[in-house]
């Protein structure tokens, strides 16, 4: 734990940073290749709409009084969904009273309605007799999915709204938007390509993953807004300031996914491995791979198309232009001066025998600094401080600073 | 710290309202919530379309069902249409009272205005009733006969209804013994009318001119028509053509016959309907809110009719619910329906009010039975067990990461689940909130929503001791950044809340529900618990003074040494 956590001190202060707004465009070729799947998968297999959205058939089996209990029920679930037709692969098994079970299942050919009542009845031990079929409609009809929808967009609207609102900059509303069409993208190419049902748990899970990609992304654009607006103290160009704000909330976004998804994964595991089917399982597999990816896009995608973005504006260059001169001013100003290494002669003490100044290029002993670079041409190397230098919220300037008084006013 | 905060009072008034909530669950009395229809079963009503409806005509009157059985709680009632007359309505657990009704009650409104009544007698012939011939009716008691003494009164009756009801009130020409099922608006006929100051006749068109005039001098066929008919026996509902276009003959519940105008408001001219008792009264009613053109058409009724004895009628399905004089230039809009309601009859009838009119009707009495759960019981557990597992994960994740802070944080979680827990009671008590297995699992992934606000919360804290602040003052001016995050982030998951709650159906209005519920619970939780928590826990030398296990030492935040407590070293090192 301690070296995840002088981890997060790095981060934090910036003297590790995992660049992710520069490489972005390895990010985008990755998530666009997901997305290409996702959609191909989409595509090829399409969706598999549960009963609630097509409609089916309903059979109606009369029993015995003591038998119509939730064993039965349950006993006749598993052997529907083993006779290994399509469309009965999930059915839906209730009580009905205390004398009848009903069985609902998509729609099915005649032929494979014989088969299922042969079923219902072998395993009941009913009579033909006792055996009603009729016909389901929808329950999710194309009118609350189109309410829905409406909802949504408007949700949508509102949403690009706030966060233009709260943050002052729309580009910031667009890059949230384009990396939850990418979650939803994703989990419901993910959805096709595993087969599962899609059940009204799996709307559930998608609009959760709508809030929670979005309630990502605004917590991760809430840092990288308070690092830009001090970006003309800090001398950092917009990039800078955002991929310091994503580094420093990595561990946040790190501890959150994996206290969120810790529960889901759990749940997905007994419900996908050990139950095998039902509506738990499409709920867990739409929430994982939703938040994974939420939590995902709001580093990977959303802050480098938010600097993408914003690149061109002229703020954003002068900024720029501004931590480009500071870097190379920074980087020369002790240019020549030697320093310290093992062996060199220490002039303060007394006793020893004054080594002569600046003959060190002629005298091999002094090596040149190698871990830094010298920058081109004029000054000196400045040694690495050995303190991190960075803002400090409480004084709203960088501390603590460590050059002398003199050079402080040039800065 | 500019403000003295006092995070002791804070935690004393969050523990009260926590406690005023479950003393509120002990008053309601249940302490299991209400389960959803996948995991408990429920109530199956199949409703029988009358005649040949069409399949829009069905998937309309589902629709409309749906919004009912769903429109006064979340509840997740399902409707589906079956074949194609059967609309069936599934919900969970015990179906409360007045429910068949709120779902089957076609809830066609009109208004109309009262021509004569079977107790005014001002058309003509419709004296003192005589005896009915019904045999039914005839063992009741005579006396009831007479009906509102006044007859302008509000519909309401100083017989309270049920079995003392008084006994149907019977046109005198009561020829045709069937006359409840006879049609009651005969079609208009150019027979001269009786003595009348101004006879209406039906215009070319067939209509009936403006019905405020028509009303005083109702046309001969309408009047015959009224004295053809015949009410049901008080209790049942009269079965009439309700037609907006002419005249309509009809009873109430109490067995008063009434000559009725042609249709002046229609249900659609509602904007909305609502229970409740009015102040300074005792009886439950319904009040009606118009839209604007309702509003005008209501004042011109109440104009025309104030100050006289003349009534109006408000009709339900061809039933008259109330009659009532105008007491009032009413301008604004607004009316209400009294008359023998009880809180759930009326809240019934609101409900169905509101959603609008079914576009068919259904046969009565529709068969009810109890379903079972939809989902196999080993579902339930498995999920619940699976969730406990990994909350357990969760704990110990934030234990081995936060340490002594992982305690606030599972605190927090306990305290936002208790809250949860009670809302859930409350909700599932006031509005038929019920707990379905998305519900659960819902809940259980707002853990990770709850908990990131302290994540983000914590973390922000720890910047600030790592850019040199001692923990008593890195608390508030990380919980001052904090806070804004949080509050932003969950205003997003508000407004999907509220959003999906307005506009989606079933099982996703639900679902908006939890969302919202544990997000407001997220907020409370972190505003009145765990910022006070910290805070005061700041004041202990284990926190501010790093200790190894505080979570806060110099080792875990990763820097050489952390600022302490001291005054004196005021801009200490980093």
């Amino acid at each position: 734990m301690g070296r995840f956590s002088r981890l997060g001190n790095d981060l934090y202060n910036g003297r590790k940073s995992i660049d992710f707004v520069g490489r972005r465009w390895l990010w985008y070729a990755l998530s666009g290749v997901i997305v290409v799947v996702a959609i191909a998968g989409l595509g090829v297999r399409g969706l598999d709409y549960g009963i609630e959205f097509t409609g089916g058939a309903e059979f109606r089996v009369s029993v015995a009084a003591s038998e119509a209990t939730q064993d039965t029920a349950d006993e006749l679930r598993q052997a529907v969904a083993g006779t290994g037709i399509d469309a009965a692969s999930n059915p839906v098994v209730t009580t009905s009273g205390s004398e009848a079970i009903l069985v609902q299942t998509e729609p099915l050919t005649s032929d494979e309605s014989d088969q299922v009542s042969q079923i219902l009845l072998d395993t009941t031990g009913a009579a033909a007799g006792d055996l009603s079929q009729t016909e389901l409609g929808a329950s999710w009809g194309e009118r609350i999915a189109q309410r829905a929808l409406i909802g949504l967009a408007v949700f949508l609207v509102l949403v690009v709204l706030f966060i233009w609102a709260y943050f002052r900059e729309w580009k910031m509303s667009v890059a949230a938007l384009v990396a939850l069409a990418h979650d939803v993208l994703i989990t419901v190419g993910v959805y096709s390509i595993s087969g599962f049902e899609v059940t009204p748990a799996t709307v559930t899970g998608v609009l959760t993953i709508l809030g929670f990609s979005l309630y990502d992304t605004v917590v991760v654009f809430d840092k990288v807004r308070e690092n830009t607006k001090h970006m003309r103290e800090t001398h950092m160009s917009y990039a800078q300031a955002a991929n310091l704000a994503v580094n420093q909330t990595l561990v946040r976004s790190i501890n959150t996914s994996i206290v969120a998804l810790i529960p889901v994964g759990a749940i997905l595991y007994v419900s996908a491995v050990q139950l095998g089917s039902g509506n738990l399982q499409d709920l867990a597999l739409a929430l994982f791979v939703g938040m994974a990816a939420g939590a995902y896009s709001s580093i990977f995608i959303a802050t480098p198309l938010l600097v993408h973005m914003k690149s061109g504006e002229t703020e954003v260059q002068l900024a720029e232009r501004r931590a480009r001169a500071r870097e190379k001013a920074k980087a020369d100003r002790y240019a020549a001066v030697p320093s310290f290494s093992e062996g060199m002669a220490v002039t303060d003490d007394p006793e020893a025998t004054p080594a002569p100044r600046a003959t060190s290029d002629a005298e091999a002993p002094v090596a040149a600094p190698t871990a830094r670079q010298p920058a081109a041409g004029k000054g000196r190397t400045a040694p690495a401080s050995q303190r991190p230098v960075s803002r400090s919220g409480s004084s709203g300037r960088n501390q603590p600073s460590r050059s002398t008084k003199s050079k402080r006013g040039r800065r | 710290m500019a403000r003295r905060r006092r995070p002791g009072r804070t935690l004393l008034g969050f523990f009260v309202g926590l406690a005023l909530a479950y003393g509120l669950v002990a008053l309601t009395g249940t302490w299991t919530p209400t389960l959803g229809l996948d995991l408990q079963g429920g109530t199956r009503i199949t409703l029988i379309a009358q005649g040949n409806p069409s399949e829009d005509n069905l998937v309309e009157a589902s629709e409309i069902i749906d919004q009912r059985v769903n429109g006064s709680g979340v509840s997740e009632a399902e409707v589906t249409t079956q074949g194609n007359q059967f609309v069936v309505v599934e919900i969970p657990g015990e179906s409360p009272d007045n429910l068949r009704e709120t779902v089957e009650r076609q809830a066609q409104l009109r208004f109309r205005v009262v021509a004569c009544t079977s107790a005014d007698g001002r058309c003509g012939a419709a004296t003192a009733p005589t005896a009915p011939t019904d045999p039914e009716a005839s063992t009741s008691p005579g006396a009831g006969v007479t009906a509102p003494s006044k007859p302008g009164k509000t519909g309401k009756n100083d017989q309270q209804n049920g079995s003392n009801r008084p006994p149907v009130a019977f046109a005198e020409k009561d020829k045709n013994g069937q006359g409840a099922t006879d049609e009651p608006t005969a079609d208009p006929t150019d027979e001269p009318t009786d003595g009348a100051s101004e006879p209406a006749q039906p215009d070319a068109e067939g209509g009936y001119g403006d019905p405020l005039t028509w009303m005083d001098a109702p046309d001969e066929a309408s009047i015959q028509a009224f004295q053809d008919y015949q009410c049901p026996p008080a209790g049942d509902t009269a079965l009439v053509e309700d037609d907006p276009d002419k005249p309509l003959v009809t009873c109430d519940d109490q067995g008063i016959k009434y000559l009725l105008s042609p249709a002046l408001i229609e249900g659609t001219e509602l904007a909305g309907a609502d229970a409740g008792i009015p102040q300074s009264q005792f009886d439950w009613v319904v009040s009606l809110d118009f839209d604007s053109s309702g509003t005008s058409k209501f004042t011109e009724i109440s104009r025309a009719l104030y100050g006289t004895e003349k009534q109006f009628a408000i009709v339900l399905d061809g039933q008259v619910l109330s009659a009532p004089t105008m007491d009032a230039v009413i301008t604004n809009g607004r009316a209400e329906i009294s008359g023998n309601f009880t809180e759930q009859s009326a809240t019934s009838l609101a409900t169905s009010l509101k959603f609008g009119a079914l576009p068919i009707a259904f046969e009565p009495d529709p068969p009810v039975e109890t379903v079972g759960p939809s989902l196999a019981g080993n579902q339930l557990s498995a999920g619940l067990w699976a969730g406990g597992i990994g909350l357990l994960l969760v704990m110990v994740y934030c234990l081995f990461y936060y340490r002594g802070l992982g305690l606030v944080v599972i605190a927090s979680l306990g305290v936002a689940a208790a809250a949860t827990y009670a809302m859930v009671l409350l909700l599932s008590e006031s509005a038929n909130f019920t707990l379905s297995l998305p519900g659960i699992a819902g809940l259980i992934v707002a853990v990770g929503i709850t908990a990131d606000s302290f994540i983000v919360y914590f973390e922000r804290m720890r910047d600030e001791m790592r850019d040199g602040k001692s923990m008593p003052v890195a608390v508030e001016a990380g919980w001052a950044r904090a806070r804004n995050t949080c509050l932003a982030a969950d205003t997003v998951s508000l407004l999907a809340a509220l959003v999906l709650y307005i506009f989606a159906a079933g099982v996703v209005k639900g679902f908006a529900f939890a969302l919202g519920l544990s997000t407001l619970i997220d907020l409370v939780v972190f505003f009145w618990f765990t910022h006070p928590m910290v805070s005061w826990l700041a004041r202990y030398k284990f926190f501010n003074g790093g200790h190894r296990l505080s979570g806060l030492s110099a080792e875990t935040l990763g820097v050489d040494s952390i600022a302490t407590a001291r005054p004196a070293r005021v801009g200490g090192r980093a």
